[in-house]
């Protein structure tokens, strides 16, 4: 294709594109750009937002020197990677178990599927308040699983060790589906033929998983891996549902406390540097794993 | 505490003396308006009812049009603030008391200059009245009463509570409650902020200094407060810990007959009335030192940039405090009208249980006005938290009102 004939085609596709590069534009990109000369300021979220108010309010870097000096950050930063800590090993043993057990070529196996992923399909909203019930002390169904092997459960929700394991095991519940396909569908693209020539050569079970799935499954377990990092330090509905940041403070997370001090404290500049902080996190532990990724990550070529 | 009244009531017919036609002042009222109202007290239940008053309003006023909007609670104060912040926001809209504080503050609530304050209950009126400028009209009312279950009484052989008591004797009463079982308990009331200060005003403390100029959270008498709101969960144990209740509300307690009192709001009646198996009646909230009632109340308030001030005032006013609105707002069971005029309230009395529900009206002479300030929801967040690591033993109760007393000075600035 000649220059001219490219440069025609661009300009034959831009109507097509304009009404969702708009929208992306108006209601992401703008938005975005604005809450960094925010985070600069001590707007209260009232006042009427203009290029005026926020040049009056303006304080520099103060709400990023302040957030970050306060104890209350790293507290809240270490609830987050206590989260991830229980989280994540959690998450894959089961999705893996559930990948692997839908896997099987058996009847019936897409109403397994379907099952697997309806949580995910859930609203947060209603699966919190399931789960609540649930881990209900006294007549919730999970104390009373417990107390059949000899357990008595704690009061889950209302403890400050056992509340943030108690959004944990909700969350796996939520989100092991969604990294069950991802997984299973990796699984599904694995060459039959390795098995075999493996069988051939006198390799067990064991010996196939860790030799040939487990590599080759790689490249799914890193982007799952990412994603539920995101997600994790994202942490926000079980939360605000399930205790609202208690008891004592044990399930704060940095959304919820973006929330809180935009929505309910009135400090839209500070929320503001809170959520910039938040994005500066994510972006380099994704930094670091993508470049991490050398190391451990095989692509078929 | 979020609170939609919800009381059952039949009565219609109140005497309806002394038309008090709660008039506009507007004398050029002749040209026709359109204004925006949004509320969410309506919402889940009552919005035919606001309906049906804007429909009366609007006979009485043919040239202003309401355009009501009935937002959700759980929605609408993230809206209200992006629209308030967007210069979108409606003409006159309804703010709950932790909310109010912080718009009239920050001035964006117009003073409210055409009302009739003689048609108000007073305390209800000033609780919007900030340094003399009054920002909003109290839209409904309710209190807060001492709850009480008979039969645990009859059981325990304690005398029923009486107005005049004071915590000493609800202290007492309790103990021998919880004696009766394992299970019953004496009396819960949650350990927060919203309780405390209250507390605090009986024991002749306060959490702000009389010009609310500096926090005096750690006086002598708030710290004798919290430690009676306190002791009475870990010493005595008179009332439930979290592990006892392990995630019970505090009315299903009472509706099991297994908590002997609960000071709570008058929109828990209709759930208890129907709920309850056992005998209960209410009397005013127990004091100290001095007596001291709780009120919730919500504002309605006037955008500071409308150009339809006067309708917008006529409007509020009205569906606050005019005799036909009271009238529709009890008839409907929505909520008490703060208002002045005792004979509009009266039809209220006539609903049994509870028996004594004079207490209601006798608990208005001793209300107490929430400490309101700009960082009220800061605030009230600080000393909660405080007094839960108190209640769950991390800090003694001084170090714990310490604690509130230095994070409000240093995280709020006052005046």
């Amino acid at each position: 294709m000649s220059k001219r004939k490219k440069r025609q085609a661009l300009l034959q596709s831009v109507p097509f594109m304009l009404p969702s590069f708009t929208g992306m534009l108006v209601f992401s990109l703008l938005p975005i750009l604005i809450s960094v000369l925010i985070s600069l300021t001590d707007w209260n979220g009232l006042d009427k937002l203009n290029p005026e108010t926020l040049s009056q309010h303006f304080v520099g870097l103060q709400n990023y020197a302040k957030i970050l000096t306060t104890s209350e950050f790293w507290q809240v930063l270490g609830h987050t990677l206590y989260y991830i800590v229980l989280y994540i090993p959690l998450v894959f043993v089961a999705s893996l178990g559930i990948a692997v057990i839908l896997n099987k070529n058996m009847r019936g196996i897409t109403v397994f599927r379907v099952m697997y992923y309806i949580p995910v399909l859930t609203s947060w909203v209603a699966a919190s308040l399931i789960w609540k019930w649930v881990l209900s002390p006294q007549y919730g169904i999970f104390n009373q699983f417990l107390s059949y092997i000899g357990i008595r459960g704690p009061s889950w929700l209302t403890s400050e060790i056992w509340a943030m394991p108690a959004i944990v095991l909700a969350s796996v519940w939520k989100d092991m589906g969604f990294f069950g396909l991802f997984l299973l569908s990796g699984l599904k693209m694995i060459d039959m033929s390795y098995y075999e020539a493996a069988r051939v050569d006198g390799a067990g079970k064991t010996k196939q998983f860790f030799s040939i799935t487990l590599p080759l499954l790689t490249p799914s377990i890193f982007f799952c891996l990412i994603m539920s990092l995101i997600n994790a330090f994202q942490l926000f509905p079980q939360v605000m549902i399930m205790t609202e940041g208690g008891p004592n403070g044990a399930t704060q997370v940095m959304v919820e406390r973006i929330y809180t001090y935009g929505f309910k404290y009135f400090k839209m500049g500070y929320a503001s540097a809170y959520s910039w902080l938040l994005f500066i996190i994510i972006f380099v532990l994704t930094i670091l794993q993508m470049k991490g990724q050398k190391g451990w990550v095989h692509y078929e070529s | 505490m979020k609170k939609t009244g919800k009381w059952e009531m039949a009565a219609m017919g109140a005497a309806l003396a002394a038309a008090l036609t709660a008039g506009c002042m507007t004398a050029a009222a002749e040209e026709e308006v359109t204004i925006k109202y949004a509320n969410f007290n309506a919402s889940g239940g009552q919005e035919e009812t606001l309906e049906a008053m804007y429909e009366a309003f609007h006979e009485e006023y043919p040239n202003i049009t309401v355009e009501i909007e009935t937002i959700g609670f759980d929605d609408y104060f993230t809206q209200m603030q992006t629209r308030v912040a967007g210069g979108t926001a409606p003409d006159c809209y309804e703010l709950n008391i932790e909310n109010f504080a912080a718009y009239a503050n920050k001035g964006v609530l117009a003073e409210l200059t055409g009302i009739d304050p003689a048609g108000y209950n007073e305390t209800a009126l000033s609780a919007f009245n900030v340094g003399g400028t009054q920002y909003g009209v109290p839209g409904n009312f309710s209190n807060v009463v001492l709850i009480y279950n008979k039969d645990l009484f009859d059981a325990a052989g304690v005398d029923y509570p009486a107005d005049d008591w004071t915590w000493d004797d609800v202290l007492a009463a309790g103990e021998k409650i919880r004696a009766l079982d394992e299970n019953t308990y004496g009396i819960y009331q949650p350990i927060t902020f919203n309780e405390f200060f209250k507390v605090a005003v009986q024991f002749g403390g306060s959490i702000l200094n009389e010009d609310k100029s500096a926090f005096t959270i750690n006086s002598a008498e708030n710290t004798a407060a919290a430690e009676m709101m306190i002791s009475k969960v870990t010493d005595s144990n008179i009332q439930p810990n979290d592990e006892q209740m392990s995630g019970m509300g505090d009315w299903d307690l009472f509706q099991s007959g297994r908590l002997g009192m609960i000071p709570t709001g008058i929109w828990a009646f209709a759930t208890f009335t129907e709920g309850c198996d056992f005998a209960w009646d209410i009397c005013v909230e127990p004091g100290q030192t001095q007596k001291a009632t709780h009120f919730f109340s919500n504002a309605l308030v006037v955008n500071a940039d409308t150009e339809q001030k006067e309708a917008a005032e006529c409007w509020i006013n009205w569906l606050a405090s005019s005799e036909k609105a009271a009238q529709m707002r009890i008839d409907a069971g929505w909520d008490l009208p703060a208002i002045s005029n005792d004979e509009v309230l009266a039809s209220y009395l006539e609903i049994t249980p509870p028996d004594n529900r004079q207490a209601v009206f006798d608990s208005l002479d001793y209300l107490t006005v929430a400490p309101i300030i700009e960082d009220y929801a800061l605030m009230s967040d600080i000393i909660t938290g405080k007094l839960s690591e108190a209640a769950s033993g991390k800090l003694t109760v001084q170090e714990a009102l310490d604690a509130a007393q230095s994070e409000c000075e240093e995280q709020i600035k006052l005046g």
